[in-house]
């Protein structure tokens, strides 16, 4: 029995937002089956009692005091879109317009 | 001098520099022919921008020296933001992406008169253990061309070993600085978490990631730690600890320190040049003054598994702002909806190695497989940190094999990924428990290639592990071989 089929693949990749082709569905539940398949080892383990472990660090909510300090300037930051119009980020149309 | 200037290790050209005896601009020249003649068979550059450090080189002669790494030219990982300069990833999603600012530790070594001279090549978004998943291109071992070079801070160890770095930065997720150095020969020093700021490296599996020196020699890493370290308030991550003269300690000994051999390490898949090598540096370490004694970390079986699912659970989350909109590559198919886009720009822009661990991060995150997987995963860990907590009650430090194997051929464990996160066997659990490991040169295998012995100390005791290293470099001559690089004209 697969730990996951071709059609989980699909949701999953869907989740993650790619579009895979069918070759790279058919390679990914394969591969992913044996990743999968070789971590169940971790289900021999008992851990009722264990707390998890986040992050190694003895931190809690780290603040800071709130103030207004230097950032970039909109230009700057503009500059990097890959698309751009006038001080806007482009992105394609979200909002379907009413036909009629 | 009888040696070429680029064949300096960094702490011998900082003193030199800081006596007069060497120029930046003689430095800075020195590096770049030796970086144009190995970078056609090597590739471990992405990127040089001569030019900027030939000017960075022209105002520093102009001061005064000053600056522990005054006038000494230092290349980068590719995942590690320089400002201005393209920074990638190794990928095709970060193509064209310059960020407008310098991360903490660019910025550190700048202030102490470091030149960054440029980028280089990784595993795509740290995501491998070959340097092969890089989108621009592999990597060669500069001891055998037809080898990799480890990875993923691959570009880093190679253009160290070659000398066409005087050190280099690099980052360590689960074995990235490390097992990459024991593979090219170089000293790597993956530090304590949260003992170096990680402002401006773009983030892999943000429990897990440190940056930290590859160097030539454990002087030079530590030299280079001494600078990076520290608190830093753009990173709440980064510990208010202080930061130890770690190269004044340096020679402190061996004597009464107390090593533990665990014995899980030295099992079923290491390699026998590799075991003979490392029973050998511990008993140079025994002769040293330092007591010996097997140990046990019962859960280090679990460790790969443990890290597969929790490192690319961080990496998916992590990797979802590479959505086409702010920066970097878009594909900009003019039909379509914004999902579409998404979709498409992510699919052309990140590599086979990137999407399996996405895929994989986001299916044990997903509704359903969450407690299995990931909640089952950060209990495991607190079990793994747990045995090293309990040998460091009775142990300085510990020293196992970096990695199982000397340097494999291209394209030997690409079809099977299991079997290429298998060769990050010893180093990944460091990572799950925070603690500082390094990795020194310690034997080369019949063939000529190099093996590393990697030694692990309690969070925060990089002072101990760095003593033990050296104490070992000093009474051992790994470090000294060099290997011959074929130097070619580069065409173009």
């Amino acid at each position: 029995m697969p730990r996951i089929t071709a059609e989980e693949v699909r949701v999953v990749a869907h989740l993650a937002r790619l579009s895979l082709t069918d070759e790279e569905v058919r390679l990914f539940t394969q591969q992913l089956d044996t990743i999968l398949d070789y971590v169940q080892q971790l289900q021999r383990l008992k851990t009722e009692s264990v707390s998890p472990t986040t992050h190694v660090l003895p931190l809690a909510n780290v603040l800071r005091p709130d103030q207004i300090t230097p950032s970039l300037d909109p230009e700057t930051v503009a500059a990097l879109a890959p698309q751009r119009k006038g001080r806007f980020i482009q992105v394609p149309k979200i909002i379907e317009t009413e036909p009629g | 001098m009888s040696r070429p200037l680029w064949a300096l290790t960094a702490h011998e050209l900082a003193d030199a520099l800081r006596q007069g005896q060497v120029r930046p601009r003689e430095a800075v020249e020195a590096v770049l022919e030796r970086w144009q003649s190995t970078n056609t068979l090597l590739h471990a550059y992405l990127g040089v921008n001569a030019e900027a450090v030939r000017a960075r080189a022209e105002r520093l002669a102009s001061q005064a020296p000053q600056g522990k790494l005054f006038g000494v030219p230092v290349a980068i990982k590719d995942n590690i933001c320089v400002r201005a300069e393209e920074t990638t990833c190794a990928s095709r999603i970060l193509r064209g992406f310059r960020p407008p600012y310098h991360a903490t530790v660019v910025e550190r070594l700048e202030a102490e008169g470091a030149i960054i001279l440029g980028r280089l090549n990784m595993d795509e978004f740290a995501f491998g253990s070959s340097t092969e998943s890089s989108a621009h291109g592999v990597t060669r071992n500069p001891w055998d061309a037809t080898r990799i070079p480890g990875g993923s801070s691959g570009g880093s160890a190679a253009a160290v070993a070659a000398d066409s770095a005087f050190a280099a930065l690099g980052s360590d997720t689960g074995g990235s600085i490390r097992q990459p150095a024991a593979m090219c020969g170089v000293v790597g020093l993956k530090p304590t978490y949260g003992r170096v700021s990680r402002y401006g490296l773009i983030a892999f599996a943000s429990s897990l990631d440190q940056i930290g020196p590859l160097a030539k020699d454990v002087t030079d890493a530590a030299l280079l730690l001494e600078v990076i370290a520290g608190y830093d308030p753009r990173d709440s991550t980064s510990a208010e600890v202080p930061v130890p003269p770690y190269r004044e300690r340096l020679t402190q000994g061996l004597q009464g320190l107390r090593i533990g051999i665990p014995r899980e390490c030295f099992v079923d898949g290491l390699d026998p040049e590799v075991r003979r090598a490392v029973e050998e540096a511990i008993k140079v370490l025994r002769q040293l003054g330092a007591a010996c004694e097997p140990t046990s970390l019962p859960h280090a079986e679990y460790a790969v598994a443990t890290y597969y699912i929790l490192a690319t659970a961080e990496a998916s989350s992590n990797l979802a702002r590479f959505d086409g909109v702010q920066y970097g590559w878009r594909n900009a198919a003019p039909r379509g909806s914004l999902l579409e886009m998404y979709q498409r720009t992510r699919a052309e822009g990140f590599g086979a190695e990137a999407k399996r661990r996405i895929m994989l991060g986001t299916y044990v995150l997903s509704h359903g497989y969450y407690d299995a997987y990931y909640a089952r995963a950060l209990k495991v860990r607190t079990l793994i940190k747990q045995d090293f907590d309990r040998a460091f009650e009775r142990f300085d430090c510990l020293v196992t094999p970096t990695a199982p194997t000397p340097a494999f051929r291209f394209g030997e464990k690409l079809e099977d990924p299991l079997s290429m996160y298998l060769s990050d066997i010893y180093t990944i659990s460091v990572n799950l428990a925070g603690i500082p490991g390094i990795s020194v040169p310690c034997g080369f295998s019949k063939t000529g290639l190099p093996i590393g012995l990697q030694v692990l100390a309690a969070p925060f005791q990089e002072e101990r592990l760095l003593r033990a290293a050296y104490a070992y470099e000093q009474a051992t001559a790994w470090h000294t071989r060099q290997p011959e690089v074929a130097e070619t004209t580069p065409s173009r």
